[in-house]
């Protein structure tokens, strides 16, 4: 069986999630065929999807805009396995809001039942990278690259909080829906994007 | 993944050593130039107040970059063109949600100091305000904010990148709204490339040595662009973009992303206008989505075009010995 992994390709660091989804299928003898959804109709046709880092606002306004967001949001509520990285984390959460700016009313596909503190840590200037404990990967550390990135403020009760540092947590995870707060497909660790694959590979 | 190439030995082991510790790490050249990475395939408005920043926003903007006049008005106006108010920057940074980008003069290191200070989240050091030095370009290793850069060809560059720019583009005519100059930029980057990828696909590293050489930057960078067949940090196209059109074409010619000047806010209908270019430059390779876009966007509102050949000024000589 080919797996279909879709990337949100809309606007973002997709090719950099392409790359590491590649290598994630070879590392795991898998064989897969990678995606650019850009429309409802591509969303149709994959088994997975990553919504890559970028802007949330720009990704919501242009794929609310087609209807990709809202068949995105139906398909996420009947299983399809999905990662979403700061951007795309954003875009799975049910409420987000600005550290400086307050509310928004960005178009979200509301999949994820958290809540979101954009730019949380700050401006770039703040952007960071750190070593994380991700239990669910092993002990190794993962290596987190955070920028300009938000934080999960509060997680429901289905919710698994995958990840977790001083500040708050950076990783959660609800049924077959992965986010997080910082970007896997940057630190040239699989692990994450091979956990993922492991989710479409058990529903298939 | 992103490539680490250029970066100068002292800067390397001071990040190699961060990285070993497990406290958190500001300012790295991975987080510089991922922030890069994460405006492809977006574009980045210029404004000169809250409203405008506000429409480019609403528009699907990645960024916005704050200026006192935009390059039409420069043009116009004459005289020294020097960095945004303060004030500007930091009412527009409490007001969107989006990055903020700033320019300062090429070379004034201060003028840099001081936007990194207020936190704008990117600094152009750009040909558009009146250069501070003829001769040098800003050390931008120094910088926890990343820097982007012009350039009108692959050696220009690649020098920009030497200096620790994390992210480069055209530089075409800024507030021309005449788009040939970026095309031509990007072209002569494009074919100097293919060049290098044709001595390194036949192994002949005695020419990217020559090349080296002629672009004035290390082996180690010229070896790694023929590798990857690309500048190897994000390149936008800039100078003179006023339509969808525009932005689908110079998408199609390999640019990772759209600056557009004068061409939003110069024109009579910018929030159309803004939200057709940011439509065109994500389904460029969709003609029915381009059109559709052009559609939105009446020609007879677009900024009035200017020839090349008759400018007093032309922006994209400025900075270019060094």
């Amino acid at each position: 069986m080919t797996l279909k992994v879709g990337i949100l390709g809309i606007q973002g660091d997709l090719e950099e999630h392409v790359s590491a989804a590649k290598k994630a299928i070879e590392d795991e003898r898998l064989k897969g065929d990678l995606l650019i959804v850009k429309t409802p109709h591509d969303v149709e046709a994959v088994d997975g999807i990553i919504i890559p880092g970028g802007e949330s606002t720009t990704m919501g306004v242009l794929a609310s805009t087609n209807g990709t967001l809202s068949k995105l949001s139906k398909r996420l509520s009947e299983g399809l396995p999905a990662l979403g990285t700061c951007a795309g984390l954003i875009l799975l959460a049910k409420r987000s809001q600005d550290r400086v700016v307050g509310p928004t009313d960005q178009p979200l596909t509301g999949s994820l039942d958290i809540e979101i503190s954009r730019n949380a840590f700050g401006r770039q200037r703040e952007s960071f990278e750190a070593q994380l404990s991700v239990p669910k990967l092993g002990n190794e550390p993962f290596r987190g690259i955070f920028i300009r990135a938000p934080l999960i403020t509060s997680v429901g009760r289905k919710v698994d909080v995958l990840s977790r540092i001083q500040e708050g947590v950076v990783a959660v995870q609800q049924g077959n829906i992965i986010g997080t707060c910082f970007h896997p497909e940057l630190s040239g660790d699989t692990r994450l994007h091979r956990y993922f694959l492991s989710l479409i590979t058990r529903d298939a | 993944m992103i490539s680490l190439v250029g970066i100068p030995a002292r800067y390397t082991l001071e990040e190699v050593s961060a990285r070993d510790s497990s406290l958190s790490t500001r300012g790295t050249v991975l987080v510089k130039r991922g922030f890069a990475h994460m405006l492809k395939h977006g574009v980045i408005m210029d404004v000169t107040n809250v409203e405008q920043a506000q429409i480019a926003e609403d528009a699907g903007a990645v960024s916005v970059m704050v200026l006192d006049k935009l390059p039409y008005d420069v043009r116009k106006a004459g005289g020294v063109a020097r960095t945004a108010s303060l004030k500007a920057i930091d009412e527009i940074m409490s007001s969107v949600t989006i990055p903020v980008m700033a320019k300062c003069r090429i070379g004034h290191t201060y003028e840099a100091k001081v936007l990194e200070e207020a936190g704008v989240d990117m600094i152009d050091e750009s040909e558009v305000l009146t250069p501070a030095d003829e001769e040098r370009h800003i050390w931008k290793w120094n910088f926890t904010t990343p820097f982007v850069n012009g350039a009108r060809d692959l050696g220009e560059a690649l020098r920009r990148i030497s200096e620790g720019a994390s992210m480069m583009r055209t530089k075409g005519e800024p507030g021309t709204g005449n788009v040939a100059e970026a095309v031509r930029h990007v072209k002569v980057v494009n074919n100097e490339i293919s060049r290098l990828r044709s001595y390194y696909l036949s192994g002949d590293e005695q020419e990217l040595v020559k090349a080296a050489t002629e672009f004035k930057v290390s082996y180690d960078l010229v070896y790694e662009t023929a590798r990857l067949g690309r500048l190897p940090v994000v390149n936008f196209a800039a100078g003179g973009i006023a339509t969808p059109a525009d932005a689908a074409l110079m998408m199609q010619l390999g640019c990772d992303g759209i600056f557009v000047g004068s061409g939003i806010f110069k024109s009579d209908d910018p929030s159309e206008r803004a939200r057709s270019i940011v439509l065109a430059t994500t389904y460029f390779d969709d003609p029915k989505v381009v059109s559709e876009a052009q559609r939105m966007v009446d020609e007879r509102k677009s900024m009035l075009g200017m020839d090349i050949k008759t400018l007093d000024l032309r922006m994209q000589e400025r900075g270019v010995e060094s």
